[in-house]
């Protein structure tokens, strides 16, 4: 498997604030990697870092093993970073930031940015300014994609978008991903979102990484249990945050919990659930299971 | 040729619910060998999904041995799952009277399916 993206010990402070620290990870070349946390949680600054466009204040970021930097032609080529406050030049027309994107991009693909632009029908004549702000979000998306990057950094390229342009904006991303193999990082705080597209999920809290791995195996490997309170002692299994009520306990533990005891019901969880968990163990908020269901056999099995 | 589902919410994997319905459509003849299945753009495109799940779908069945990858060309199916046998429409026929019968007697669809999973798998324990 060939990485993509990595970071080590990846820390950035403004002032006296950790606004990342201590985040080390890995993006797989081909995957589709989803970034959520809650506002503030350091997902624009990871993305800002990968980027290049700020500067790591301890431990380092690469991208295809060249270290993350906005004045290397190498680097920029091969990475496309869309701010969450979508730059475009409001007084273009659509058809002119397309122009200017063939200028400035040796590897522009002017002829996929138009269709994309067109099957949204977006009117290319059309200024900037005029367009709903989904709209300006799918420009400047397709002004990010249309310099074919092999890294796409996204931040929260869906939000603000009504749920049609939600669609169109994540067949833009499947297209690429599918025809070119691109890798994919994208934030947002919708986790359902990220469900349907995202291979990989890196959850985000309190300035730090708190869980990443693969959406089958984060699935696969943790349970909800419920049952009573006195007898909620798990040695083979972490719990990642419990909450009792009255005499009943519920808790999200990842692992095998063996066989147990009929007094305890085993469910599954929804990623969801599992990552409202982990932002409860971060916060020490309270944590409450509902999007859980019963564990299929059938799934036990695979 | 097959058109994909995805129950988002049935807790089942989504690269499962294809190898499912590929699985289902060759059982029930809607899928020959011979045919070919979507390509994984089309999948991508038809049911919003990232491609890496369609490709380990597709993988998949070719490690069952139902379909075969040809370069350049797709996906193909290339065995069939037991040949449908010919008491099958009858069959078919007599669940759908007596699915008709159940909804008159005023059961709903989740008191059919109870009985239909406890009925199987009193015949399970059967055999």
């Amino acid at each position: 498997m060939t990485i993509a993206l990595a970071t080590v010990d990846l820390g950035r402070r403004y002032m006296m604030n950790w606004a990342l620290r201590n985040c080390t990870l890995e993006v797989p070349e081909g995957s589709i990697t989803g970034l959520v946390g809650p506002n503030g949680a350091g997902k624009s600054t990871l993305l800002r870092l990968a980027a290049g466009i700020s500067r790591p204040s301890e431990g380092s970021v690469t991208a295809f093993g060249q270290r993350a930097n906005q004045n290397s032609t190498a680097f920029l080529n091969r990475v496309g970073y869309l701010d969450q406050d979508r730059p475009l030049y409001k007084n273009f027309r659509v058809e002119e930031m397309l122009k200017l994107g063939q200028k400035l991009n040796s590897s522009w693909d002017n002829s996929s940015a138009t269709r994309w632009l067109v099957e949204l029908e977006i009117p290319l004549d059309w200024k900037v300014s005029l367009l709903s702000a989904g709209q300006q979000a799918q420009v400047a998306l397709a002004m990010c994609m249309g310099k074919r990057p092999d890294l796409l950094l996204l931040d929260e390229p869906m939000a603000s978008l009504d749920p049609l342009a939600r669609r169109g904006v994540k067949q833009m991303l499947l297209d690429s991903v599918t025809e070119r193999g691109t890798t994919v990082l994208l934030s947002s705080h919708i986790v359902d979102e990220l469900e349907e597209i995202c291979d990989h999920l890196i959850i985000l809290s309190k300035s730090t990484v708190q869980k990443s791995g693969t959406v089958e195996s984060l699935l696969a490997n943790h349970r909800v249990l419920i049952g009573p309170e006195v007898s909620a002692r798990f040695d083979s299994v972490e719990v990642i945050a419990s909450s009792t009520a009255g005499r009943q306990a519920t808790l999200l533990i990842e692992g095998d919990p063996g066989p147990l005891s009929s007094e305890w019901r085993v469910l599954s969880p929804d990623l969801n659930e599992i990552v409202l968990g982990y932002l409860a163990k971060s916060s020490a908020t309270r944590y409450r299971a509902t999007g859980v269901r019963e564990t299929s056999p059938d799934e036990e099995r695979s | 040729m097959i058109e994909f589902r995805l129950d988002r919410h049935s807790g089942v994997p989504s690269y499962r619910q294809i190898i499912d319905q590929v699985r289902h459509a060759i059982r029930l003849g809607i899928l020959r060998p011979g045919d070919q299945l979507p390509t994984v753009r089309e999948v991508v495109r038809q049911i919003t999904i990232n491609p890496n799940t369609v490709h380990r779908a597709y993988r998949e069945l070719e490690l069952q041995g139902l379909t075969e990858g040809r370069t350049g060309s797709g996906t193909f199916v290339c065995q069939s799952l037991s040949e449908v046998p010919s008491q099958q429409p009858k069959l078919a026929g007599q669940l759908e009277t007596w699915i008709r019968r159940a909804h008159e007697a005023g059961l709903g669809t989740e008191a059919i399916e109870a009985l239909f999973a406890e009925a199987m798998h009193a015949q399970k324990e059967v055999e």
